[in-house]
């Protein structure tokens, strides 16, 4: 698909999310909430997969840090708006360290290591009362205001979601337009080629660990405020493959990819719930269906259908 | 001991001291000397695992020195990072095969290669890069996959430009190109080594390359065993044999 087609679309999409949204009950609108702060998860996921290359199982690891970030520091006291930049800033150094292991092994060796940061940030979660309050989690996690407008309201928390989601999307656009950001793609197609041009491929690949961990942060610290309750289970290591899914389905590598791959990921198990005990098995099948008829994700679907129209209007000898 | 035929007098860029290198517990270079002259271009040969390409490398930063040094310009060198010999040292390399990006565009593929440069300083330098080569200029916009093989090697080269290198380390840059456009890359290096830079190229099209160069340096298992002026080694009836790794019994050659 052209620029412009993908433009005029994602700018109809935005304009849904713009003028939809009041017209929906209270739990649509949640839906709608929990979908925009996976597409800010897995946009940072993206960047560590898509662009940089580098296999990471450990990215809701980061989510809960972000989400037990806010909510502790609301918990004693502070504002949400010092546990937000707390929760971006503490997993990028906390994705710094996760990327050391990047710089030895890499591809499925590389994913077992994000794997086993994961396991062990579930375990600290979940067994580190003190801290995280265990598997009874944290209760109470308010919402914020924001200069005298109160954001508790779902609608009000909608929209300041979908704020930081187009913010954060900007910021990565600017990074990934820029020769920086080229630097992670050529640090995914030939790490020896990029260091030739003077590339620093280490800190290009522990920076691309920090970058999407600081999204998952961010993405935590809506989440804990929009559930106003955290405890370990979403944070799980099925949580880690399920954004992992949404990178690929969506399109691993392309900017709009995770917004279409955090709607399988997310809304589309909502839909299929009319099937009841078997949502996940249809859910299951569709994703199955979905690799095998797009390995290139969601967002190769147009360049697809052109070259099939293109090879049917060619004549056959 | 290595043969030379050089003159002595000329000024010396690149100098390798007794260099050990290799790859993980395989030694490739095996206390490799060699000088390489400044403002010329140098042609490395030697059989297959004779360590040129891994000269290269060493030179280039991306293989650890486990003994010896390297010197550029007389500052020693040994250890130094890519980056750091990019930026401060105005080293370049051109690894072998196919290096563009791809997927990115043309004019990307090059702010790329600006990346130590900064923004502002690679897009001022990009037309003056883009007059060189007029092919690539028309391009600007297209994903570099969609280039020929020569324009591909020529926007490496232009590539590599943008940072003015002193010095400039090309591998293997005939590998699948047509003879018409190796002469094409060929006579740009030898532009380039006209106007100052020194070249240092590995290149298995010796006889095509030795008559672009102004010297040529033979290895064999990861050793010197030759160094001498490039016109009078292709006129040596004996150059397919040193060219395949076997070296003079005894004595200097004449």
């Amino acid at each position: 698909m052209t620029r412009q087609p993908r433009w005029l679309i994602g700018m109809v999409g935005m304009a849904a999310l713009l003028v939809l949204p009041p017209f929906l009950r209270s739990y649509g609108l949640y839906l709608l909430s929990y979908w925009l702060v996976f597409v800010i998860a897995t946009m940072g996921l993206n960047l560590t997969v898509g662009y940089a290359g580098q296999a990471s199982l450990g990215h809701a690891a980061f989510l809960g840090i972000g989400a037990y970030s806010v909510a502790i520091v609301m918990k004693a006291g502070c504002s949400f708006w010092l546990g937000l930049p707390l929760s971006a800033v503490l997993c990028f150094v906390v994705g710094l360290g996760l990327g050391f292991p990047a710089l030895r092994v890499q591809s499925i060796y590389l994913a077992f290591a994000t794997l086993g940061f994961s396991v062990a940030a579930l375990l600290v979660m979940r067994y580190e009362e003190w801290l995280t309050g265990g598997t009874s989690g944290i209760n109470d996690v308010g919402r914020p205001s924001l200069f005298g407008l109160d954001l508790g309201g779902n609608l009000a928390y909608y929209y300041f979601v979908l704020a930081v989601a187009v913010v954060v999307a900007a910021l990565l656009r600017g990074v990934l337009r820029s020769p920086w950001g080229k630097a992670f793609t050529a640090l995914r197609d030939n790490p020896i080629r990029a260091e030739s041009l003077g590339i620093d491929v280490r800190a290009y690949t522990l920076l691309s660990f920090a970058i999407g961990a600081s999204c998952a942060g961010i993405a935590g610290a809506l989440l804990a405020s929009l559930v106003q309750f955290v405890d370990p289970t979403p944070f799980g290591l099925g949580v880690s493959f399920t954004m992992y899914l949404m990178v690929v389905v969506g399109g691993s590598g392309t900017f709009f990819g995770p917004a279409l791959g955090a709607v399988v990921g997310v809304l589309l198990p909502e839909w299929l719930r009319f099937a009841q005990g078997w949502y996940l098995t249809a859910f299951g099948v569709a994703v199955i269906v979905l690799m095998l008829w797009l390995p290139g994700g969601l967002l190769s679907l147009p360049d697809r259908l052109k070259a099939r129209a293109i090879a049917a209007s060619r004549p056959r000898t | 001991m290595p043969t030379s035929g050089t003159d002595k007098s000329e000024p010396i860029c690149i100098e390798l001291d007794d260099v050990v290198a290799g790859y993980g517990e395989l030694v490739i270079l095996n206390h490799l000397s060699l000088q390489v002259s400044r403002g010329k271009v140098t042609l490395l040969i030697g059989p297959n695992g004779a360590g040129k390409s891994t000269a290269l490398k060493t030179l280039f930063g991306m293989l650890p020195v486990r003994h010896g040094r390297i010197r550029l310009d007389g500052n020693d060198i040994t250890g130094a990072a890519p980056r750091d010999l990019l930026t401060r040292h105005g080293v370049a390399f051109v690894p072998q095969g196919r290096n563009l990006f791809g997927r990115l565009s043309v004019y990307e593929n090059l702010e790329l290669g600006g990346i130590t440069l900064g923004m502002k300083t690679t897009r001022e330098r990009i037309p003056e890069v883009l007059e060189r080569f007029p092919c690539v200029k028309n391009r600007l916009h297209s994903a570099a996959a969609s280039l020929s093989g020569g324009e591909q090697k020529q926007l490496e080269v232009g590539r590599a430009l943008l940072l003015r290198p002193k010095v400039l380390l090309i591998d293997e840059p005939s590998v699948g190109l047509s003879p018409l456009v190796v002469q094409d890359v060929f006579l740009l290096l030898r532009a380039l080594a006209d106007a100052g830079t020194t070249v240092l190229i590995v290149e298995q099209n010796v006889r095509s390359a030795l008559k672009l160069a102004d010297e040529a340096i033979a290895l064999a298992s990861g050793r010197h065993v030759l160094h001498r002026r490039a016109d009078e080694l292709l006129s040596d009836p004996d150059l397919d044999r040193l060219f395949l790794g076997g070296t003079r019994a005894a004595g200097p050659i004449p």
